[in-house]
Protein backbone atom coordinates (compact mmCIF):
# COMPACT_ATOMS: atom_id res chain seq x y z
CA UNK A 1 0.00 0.00 0.00
CA UNK A 2 2.82 2.17 0.47
CA UNK A 3 3.51 4.55 -2.21
CA UNK A 4 -0.29 4.64 -3.14
CA UNK A 5 -2.10 7.90 -2.39
CA UNK A 6 -1.53 9.00 1.23
CA UNK A 7 -4.77 11.33 0.86
CA UNK A 8 -7.01 11.62 3.98
CA UNK A 9 -10.00 9.11 1.82
CA UNK A 10 -7.51 6.47 1.43
CA UNK A 11 -8.11 5.17 4.57
CA UNK A 12 -12.15 4.60 3.29
CA UNK A 13 -10.86 2.47 0.57
CA UNK A 14 -12.97 -1.18 0.17
CA UNK A 15 -10.24 -3.50 -0.57
CA UNK A 16 -11.44 -6.91 -1.75
CA UNK A 17 -9.61 -9.61 -0.14
CA UNK A 18 -11.44 -12.50 -1.38
CA UNK A 19 -13.01 -12.48 -4.16
CA UNK A 20 -16.87 -13.69 -4.44
CA UNK A 21 -19.34 -13.63 -7.11
CA UNK A 22 -22.97 -14.18 -6.18
CA UNK A 23 -25.38 -14.38 -9.12
CA UNK A 24 -23.54 -11.74 -11.11
CA UNK A 25 -23.24 -9.69 -8.03
CA UNK A 26 -20.01 -8.75 -6.50
CA UNK A 27 -19.87 -9.55 -3.21
CA UNK A 28 -16.08 -9.89 -2.43
CA UNK A 29 -15.09 -10.54 0.87
CA UNK A 30 -13.62 -7.22 1.75
CA UNK A 31 -11.88 -5.66 4.48
CA UNK A 32 -15.09 -4.02 5.30
CA UNK A 33 -16.20 -7.24 5.63
CA UNK A 34 -13.10 -8.88 8.11
CA UNK A 35 -13.77 -6.01 10.16
CA UNK A 36 -17.53 -7.05 10.44
CA UNK A 37 -16.16 -10.61 11.07
CA UNK A 38 -13.49 -8.88 13.90
CA UNK A 39 -16.86 -6.86 15.64
CA UNK A 40 -18.67 -10.49 15.61
CA UNK A 41 -15.65 -12.32 17.03
CA UNK A 42 -14.71 -8.86 19.28
CA UNK A 43 -18.18 -10.02 20.61
CA UNK A 44 -17.82 -13.86 20.92
CA UNK A 45 -14.91 -13.07 23.02
CA UNK A 46 -15.89 -10.39 25.22
CA UNK A 47 -18.78 -12.36 26.49
CA UNK A 48 -17.33 -15.65 26.82
CA UNK A 49 -14.37 -14.52 28.67
CA UNK A 50 -16.75 -12.58 31.03
CA UNK A 51 -19.20 -15.35 31.76
CA UNK A 52 -16.06 -17.94 31.65
CA UNK A 53 -16.06 -18.22 35.63
CA UNK A 54 -19.34 -17.21 36.40
CA UNK A 55 -18.80 -15.69 39.84
CA UNK A 56 -21.48 -14.20 42.47
CA UNK A 57 -18.80 -11.11 43.03
CA UNK A 58 -18.08 -10.43 39.47
CA UNK A 59 -14.61 -9.77 38.28
CA UNK A 60 -13.46 -7.20 35.69
CA UNK A 61 -14.41 -8.49 32.79
CA UNK A 62 -17.48 -10.18 33.75
CA UNK A 63 -18.46 -6.63 35.01
CA UNK A 64 -18.04 -5.60 31.65
CA UNK A 65 -20.20 -7.50 30.20
CA UNK A 66 -22.99 -7.45 33.13
CA UNK A 67 -22.96 -3.56 32.60
CA UNK A 68 -23.24 -3.54 29.09
CA UNK A 69 -26.16 -5.80 28.97
CA UNK A 70 -27.86 -3.84 32.08
CA UNK A 71 -27.26 -0.75 30.08
CA UNK A 72 -28.66 -1.70 26.87
CA UNK A 73 -31.87 -3.33 28.59
CA UNK A 74 -32.06 -0.60 31.02
CA UNK A 75 -32.39 1.41 27.61
CA UNK A 76 -34.98 -0.87 26.19
CA UNK A 77 -37.04 -0.98 29.30
CA UNK A 78 -36.54 2.48 29.68
CA UNK A 79 -37.93 4.04 26.42
CA UNK A 80 -40.11 1.19 25.23
CA UNK A 81 -41.46 -0.60 28.12
CA UNK A 82 -41.68 -3.93 29.18
CA UNK A 83 -43.02 -4.88 25.73
CA UNK A 84 -40.49 -3.67 23.95
CA UNK A 85 -37.72 -6.43 25.75
CA UNK A 86 -38.98 -8.35 22.66
CA UNK A 87 -36.51 -6.67 20.72
CA UNK A 88 -33.71 -6.19 23.30
CA UNK A 89 -31.76 -8.76 21.42
CA UNK A 90 -31.75 -7.19 18.01
CA UNK A 91 -31.32 -3.78 19.64
CA UNK A 92 -28.66 -5.55 21.85
CA UNK A 93 -27.06 -6.51 18.55
CA UNK A 94 -27.39 -3.26 17.01
CA UNK A 95 -25.54 -1.78 19.92
CA UNK A 96 -22.81 -3.89 19.97
CA UNK A 97 -22.34 -3.97 16.28
CA UNK A 98 -22.37 -0.24 15.97
CA UNK A 99 -19.83 0.01 18.80
CA UNK A 100 -17.27 -2.99 17.61
CA UNK A 101 -17.49 -1.12 14.29
CA UNK A 102 -16.42 2.44 15.44
CA UNK A 103 -14.20 1.57 18.52
CA UNK A 104 -11.92 -0.93 16.25
CA UNK A 105 -11.53 1.39 13.32
CA UNK A 106 -9.96 3.58 15.95
CA UNK A 107 -6.85 1.26 15.58
CA UNK A 108 -3.65 2.58 13.66
CA UNK A 109 -4.48 0.51 10.09
CA UNK A 110 -7.74 -0.81 10.44
CA UNK A 111 -11.00 0.11 8.20
CA UNK A 112 -14.25 1.40 10.19
CA UNK A 113 -17.21 0.14 8.39
CA UNK A 114 -19.47 2.25 9.93
CA UNK A 115 -17.84 5.51 7.96
CA UNK A 116 -19.65 3.96 4.58
CA UNK A 117 -22.91 5.58 4.58
CA UNK A 118 -24.63 2.34 2.52
CA UNK A 119 -23.94 0.38 5.83
CA UNK A 120 -25.55 2.78 8.01
CA UNK A 121 -28.16 3.53 5.78
CA UNK A 122 -29.16 -0.30 4.76
CA UNK A 123 -29.27 -0.68 9.01
CA UNK A 124 -31.42 2.24 8.91
CA UNK A 125 -33.94 1.47 6.69
CA UNK A 126 -34.10 -2.07 7.57
CA UNK A 127 -35.20 -0.30 11.02
CA UNK A 128 -37.28 1.86 9.54
CA UNK A 129 -39.38 -0.46 7.89
CA UNK A 130 -39.19 -2.72 10.76
CA UNK A 131 -41.10 -0.18 12.64
CA UNK A 132 -43.53 1.16 10.35
CA UNK A 133 -44.97 -2.87 9.77
CA UNK A 134 -44.74 -3.18 14.04
CA UNK A 135 -46.91 0.15 13.75
CA UNK A 136 -49.14 -1.00 11.36
CA UNK A 137 -49.11 -4.81 12.52
CA UNK A 138 -50.06 -3.49 16.43
CA UNK A 139 -52.52 -0.57 15.71
CA UNK A 140 -53.87 -1.33 12.11
CA UNK A 141 -55.14 2.14 10.07
CA UNK A 142 -55.04 4.00 13.54
CA UNK A 143 -51.02 3.91 13.84
CA UNK A 144 -51.42 7.20 11.49
CA UNK A 145 -52.46 8.86 14.21
CA UNK A 146 -48.73 9.13 15.29
CA UNK A 147 -49.01 11.88 12.74
CA UNK A 148 -51.27 14.00 14.32
CA UNK A 149 -51.32 14.40 18.56
CA UNK A 150 -54.22 13.89 20.14
CA UNK A 151 -55.63 17.42 21.05
CA UNK A 152 -54.13 19.28 18.00
CA UNK A 153 -56.55 22.21 17.05
CA UNK A 154 -57.63 21.77 13.63
CA UNK A 155 -55.44 24.76 11.96
CA UNK A 156 -52.43 23.59 13.45
CA UNK A 157 -52.89 20.24 12.52
CA UNK A 158 -52.60 21.37 8.52
CA UNK A 159 -49.17 22.63 9.29
CA UNK A 160 -48.70 20.11 11.87
CA UNK A 161 -49.49 16.62 9.98
CA UNK A 162 -46.82 17.46 6.70
CA UNK A 163 -44.39 18.56 9.43
CA UNK A 164 -44.36 15.04 11.42
CA UNK A 165 -45.06 13.08 7.90
CA UNK A 166 -41.62 14.70 6.42
CA UNK A 167 -40.12 13.90 9.96
CA UNK A 168 -40.98 10.32 9.90
CA UNK A 169 -39.52 10.02 6.20
CA UNK A 170 -36.52 11.97 7.29
CA UNK A 171 -35.80 9.45 10.49
CA UNK A 172 -34.31 6.84 8.41
CA UNK A 173 -31.41 9.21 6.91
CA UNK A 174 -30.61 11.47 9.89
CA UNK A 175 -30.15 8.08 11.96
CA UNK A 176 -27.50 7.07 8.81
CA UNK A 177 -26.19 10.49 8.13
CA UNK A 178 -25.19 11.03 11.76
CA UNK A 179 -23.31 7.64 12.49
CA UNK A 180 -21.63 8.21 8.50
CA UNK A 181 -20.78 11.99 9.01
CA UNK A 182 -19.41 11.41 13.07
CA UNK A 183 -17.32 8.45 12.23
CA UNK A 184 -15.99 10.61 8.38
CA UNK A 185 -14.94 13.54 9.63
CA UNK A 186 -13.42 12.10 13.37
CA UNK A 187 -11.39 9.83 10.85
CA UNK A 188 -10.42 12.71 8.53
CA UNK A 189 -9.33 14.93 11.03
CA UNK A 190 -7.33 12.01 12.25
CA UNK A 191 -5.09 11.76 9.42
CA UNK A 192 -5.18 15.00 8.66
CA UNK A 193 -3.43 15.86 11.70
CA UNK A 194 -1.39 12.78 11.54
CA UNK A 195 -0.39 14.05 8.28
CA UNK A 196 0.96 17.65 10.23
CA UNK A 197 3.11 15.51 12.50
CA UNK A 198 4.70 14.00 9.47
CA UNK A 199 5.29 17.51 7.25
CA UNK A 200 6.35 19.85 10.52
CA UNK A 201 9.24 17.38 11.88
CA UNK A 202 10.52 15.83 15.31
CA UNK A 203 10.18 19.73 16.45
CA UNK A 204 7.73 21.21 15.76
CA UNK A 205 5.68 17.93 15.12
CA UNK A 206 5.05 17.40 18.59
CA UNK A 207 2.19 20.31 18.86
CA UNK A 208 -0.15 17.92 15.99
CA UNK A 209 0.87 15.02 18.03
CA UNK A 210 -0.30 15.76 21.09
CA UNK A 211 -3.42 17.22 18.81
CA UNK A 212 -3.88 13.74 18.01
CA UNK A 213 -3.66 12.36 21.28
CA UNK A 214 -6.77 14.80 22.32
CA UNK A 215 -8.48 13.76 19.23
CA UNK A 216 -8.14 10.10 19.60
CA UNK A 217 -9.33 10.14 23.03
CA UNK A 218 -12.39 12.34 21.49
CA UNK A 219 -12.87 9.80 19.04
CA UNK A 220 -12.84 7.19 21.41
CA UNK A 221 -16.30 9.08 23.22
CA UNK A 222 -17.55 10.07 20.11
CA UNK A 223 -17.53 6.09 19.13
CA UNK A 224 -19.09 5.12 21.85
CA UNK A 225 -21.99 7.79 22.36
CA UNK A 226 -22.71 7.29 18.40
CA UNK A 227 -23.15 3.85 18.94
CA UNK A 228 -25.29 4.53 22.08
CA UNK A 229 -27.03 7.22 19.94
CA UNK A 230 -28.21 4.65 17.22
CA UNK A 231 -29.57 2.20 19.58
CA UNK A 232 -31.29 4.92 21.76
CA UNK A 233 -32.98 6.72 18.55
CA UNK A 234 -34.19 2.77 17.32
CA UNK A 235 -35.53 2.23 20.73
CA UNK A 236 -37.65 5.84 20.84
CA UNK A 237 -38.90 4.67 17.05
CA UNK A 238 -39.70 1.03 18.00
CA UNK A 239 -41.49 2.82 21.23
CA UNK A 240 -43.89 4.95 18.85
CA UNK A 241 -44.52 1.61 17.31
CA UNK A 242 -45.30 -0.29 20.15
CA UNK A 243 -46.86 2.29 22.49
CA UNK A 244 -48.01 5.02 20.05
CA UNK A 245 -48.15 8.03 21.96
CA UNK B 1 -15.12 9.63 -1.83
CA UNK B 2 -14.63 5.41 -1.94
CA UNK B 3 -18.36 5.82 0.05
CA UNK B 4 -20.39 6.93 -2.72
CA UNK B 5 -18.55 4.10 -5.25
CA UNK B 6 -21.38 2.14 -5.94
CA UNK B 7 -19.44 -1.25 -7.17
CA UNK B 8 -19.02 -1.85 -3.58
CA UNK B 9 -22.75 -1.57 -2.32
CA UNK B 10 -23.42 -5.10 -3.50
CA UNK B 11 -20.58 -6.65 -1.34
CA UNK B 12 -20.90 -3.99 1.83
CA UNK B 13 -24.56 -5.46 2.23
CA UNK B 14 -24.48 -9.04 1.69
CA UNK B 15 -21.79 -8.92 4.24
CA UNK B 16 -23.28 -6.48 6.29
CA UNK B 17 -26.51 -8.95 6.34
CA UNK B 18 -24.30 -12.26 7.11
CA UNK B 19 -22.32 -10.13 9.81
CA UNK B 20 -25.28 -9.02 11.31
CA UNK B 21 -27.27 -12.12 11.03
CA UNK B 22 -24.70 -14.07 13.17
CA UNK B 23 -24.18 -11.27 15.30
CA UNK B 24 -27.89 -11.28 16.31
CA UNK B 25 -27.23 -15.03 17.38
CA UNK B 26 -23.67 -13.99 19.34
CA UNK B 27 -25.93 -12.33 20.96
CA UNK B 28 -29.20 -14.00 21.64
CA UNK B 29 -28.50 -17.52 21.89
CA UNK B 30 -25.08 -16.46 23.59
CA UNK B 31 -24.27 -13.44 25.55
CA UNK B 32 -27.98 -13.12 26.66
CA UNK B 33 -29.12 -16.27 28.10
CA UNK B 34 -25.54 -16.52 30.14
CA UNK B 35 -25.66 -12.72 31.46
CA UNK B 36 -29.01 -13.08 32.09
CA UNK B 37 -28.15 -16.43 34.34
CA UNK B 38 -25.38 -14.87 35.86
CA UNK B 39 -27.79 -11.73 37.20
CA UNK B 40 -31.13 -14.12 37.85
CA UNK B 41 -28.76 -16.34 40.01
CA UNK B 42 -27.22 -13.46 41.91
CA UNK B 43 -30.96 -12.03 41.99
CA UNK B 44 -32.20 -14.77 43.53
CA UNK B 45 -29.04 -15.38 45.81
CA UNK B 46 -30.07 -12.09 47.55
CA UNK B 47 -33.60 -12.51 47.21
CA UNK B 48 -33.01 -16.26 49.18
CA UNK B 49 -30.87 -14.17 51.65
CA UNK B 50 -33.38 -11.90 52.28
CA UNK B 51 -35.99 -14.40 52.67
CA UNK B 52 -34.15 -16.07 55.35
CA UNK B 53 -33.24 -13.42 57.65
CA UNK B 54 -37.15 -12.42 57.17
CA UNK B 55 -37.74 -15.85 58.19
CA UNK B 56 -35.19 -15.96 61.16
CA UNK B 57 -36.27 -12.09 62.08
CA UNK B 58 -40.12 -14.30 62.58
CA UNK B 59 -38.57 -16.62 64.41
CA UNK B 60 -36.77 -14.32 66.39
CA UNK B 61 -40.58 -12.34 67.62
CA UNK B 62 -41.84 -15.44 68.27
CA UNK B 63 -39.25 -16.40 70.67
CA UNK B 64 -39.83 -13.12 72.39
CA UNK B 65 -43.10 -13.38 71.96
CA UNK B 66 -42.82 -16.57 74.01
CA UNK B 67 -40.73 -15.22 76.63
CA UNK B 68 -42.93 -12.17 77.55
CA UNK B 69 -45.49 -14.16 77.65
CA UNK B 70 -43.95 -16.80 80.03
CA UNK B 71 -42.98 -13.98 81.50
CA UNK B 72 -45.77 -12.40 82.00
CA UNK B 73 -47.61 -15.89 83.55
CA UNK B 74 -44.55 -16.00 85.96
CA UNK B 75 -45.39 -12.64 87.21
CA UNK B 76 -48.86 -13.13 87.34
CA UNK B 77 -48.43 -16.42 89.14
CA UNK B 78 -45.84 -15.28 91.90
CA UNK B 79 -48.69 -12.26 92.54
CA UNK B 80 -51.05 -14.73 92.68
CA UNK B 81 -48.92 -16.79 95.33
CA UNK B 82 -47.75 -13.74 97.35
CA UNK B 83 -51.16 -12.58 97.67
CA UNK B 84 -52.16 -16.05 98.99
CA UNK B 85 -49.10 -16.22 101.53
CA UNK B 86 -50.02 -12.46 102.81
CA UNK B 87 -53.59 -13.18 102.77
CA UNK B 88 -53.15 -16.82 104.89
CA UNK B 89 -50.60 -14.75 107.40
CA UNK B 90 -53.38 -12.07 108.08
CA UNK B 91 -55.83 -14.31 108.77
CA UNK B 92 -53.46 -16.35 111.23
CA UNK B 93 -52.35 -13.22 112.64
CA UNK B 94 -56.01 -12.05 112.98
CA UNK B 95 -57.51 -15.40 114.33
CA UNK B 96 -54.24 -15.05 117.31
CA UNK B 97 -54.97 -11.49 117.79
CA UNK B 98 -59.08 -12.34 118.32
CA UNK B 99 -57.88 -15.39 120.57
CA UNK B 100 -55.55 -12.72 122.59
CA UNK B 101 -58.09 -10.06 122.79
CA UNK B 102 -60.87 -12.75 123.95
CA UNK B 103 -58.91 -14.14 126.72
CA UNK B 104 -57.24 -10.60 127.98
CA UNK B 105 -61.45 -9.27 128.23
CA UNK B 106 -61.77 -12.63 130.15
CA UNK B 107 -59.04 -11.88 132.16
CA UNK B 108 -59.94 -8.39 132.46
CA UNK B 109 -63.80 -8.88 133.33
CA UNK B 110 -62.56 -11.89 136.20
CA UNK B 111 -60.04 -9.14 137.80
CA UNK B 112 -62.41 -6.48 137.54
CA UNK B 113 -65.44 -9.08 139.28
CA UNK B 114 -62.47 -9.78 141.87
CA UNK B 115 -61.60 -6.17 142.51
CA UNK B 116 -65.50 -5.52 143.03
CA UNK B 117 -66.23 -8.43 145.41
CA UNK B 118 -63.05 -7.44 147.23
CA UNK B 119 -63.89 -4.09 147.12
CA UNK B 120 -67.77 -4.64 148.74
CA UNK B 121 -66.17 -6.81 151.13
CA UNK B 122 -63.87 -4.74 151.57
CA UNK B 123 -67.33 -2.03 152.80
CA UNK B 124 -69.16 -4.72 154.00
CA UNK B 125 -66.43 -4.76 157.18
CA UNK B 126 -66.67 -1.22 157.42
CA UNK B 127 -69.63 -1.00 157.94
CA UNK B 128 -69.62 -3.89 160.52
CA UNK B 129 -67.11 -2.44 161.83
CA UNK B 130 -68.26 1.18 162.09
CA UNK B 131 -71.69 -0.01 163.31
CA UNK B 132 -70.18 -1.58 166.06
CA UNK B 133 -67.36 1.17 166.63
CA UNK B 134 -70.01 3.62 166.83
CA UNK B 135 -72.45 1.44 168.96
CA UNK B 136 -69.44 0.91 171.21
CA UNK B 137 -68.05 4.48 171.75
CA UNK B 138 -71.88 5.38 172.05
CA UNK B 139 -72.33 2.77 174.92
CA UNK B 140 -69.19 4.20 176.34
CA UNK B 141 -69.57 7.67 176.45
CA UNK B 142 -73.50 7.63 177.03
CA UNK B 143 -74.35 4.26 178.22
CA UNK B 144 -77.41 4.23 176.32
CA UNK B 145 -77.83 1.10 173.41
CA UNK B 146 -78.97 2.50 170.54
CA UNK B 147 -81.25 1.05 168.15
CA UNK B 148 -79.35 -0.92 165.91
CA UNK B 149 -81.13 -0.03 162.83
CA UNK B 150 -80.80 3.50 163.87
CA UNK B 151 -77.06 3.34 163.81
CA UNK B 152 -76.70 1.58 160.80
CA UNK B 153 -78.53 4.42 158.90
CA UNK B 154 -76.21 6.62 160.45
CA UNK B 155 -72.99 4.99 159.57
CA UNK B 156 -74.96 4.36 155.54
CA UNK B 157 -74.98 8.08 155.89
CA UNK B 158 -71.59 8.60 156.73
CA UNK B 159 -70.22 6.17 154.13
CA UNK B 160 -72.14 7.37 151.53
CA UNK B 161 -70.73 11.32 152.49
CA UNK B 162 -67.39 9.27 152.28
CA UNK B 163 -67.48 8.06 148.89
Amino acid sequence: MAGESHGPMEQFVIKPLINLQLGGANVSYTNSALFMTLAILGTFALFWVATRHRTMVPSRWQSIAELTYEFVGGMVKDNVGHEGMAYFPFIFTLFMFILFGNVLGLMPYSFTFTSHIIVNASLALFIFVAVTIIGFARHGLHYFSLFCPPGTPLPVAFVLVPIEIMSYFIRPVSLSLRLFANMLAGHVLLKVLAGFVISLGVVFGIVPFAAVFGVTLLEMMVAVIQAYVFALLSCIYLNDAINLH
Amino acid sequence: MPQFDPATFASQIFWLVVSFLALYWVIAKFAIPRVGEILEQRARLIQDDLDRAAALKADTDAAIATYEKAMANARGQARDTLLAAVNAMKKVADDKTAAVNTEITKQIADAEASIAKAKSEAMESIRTIATETAREAVSKLSGMALDATKIDGAVMAALKDAR
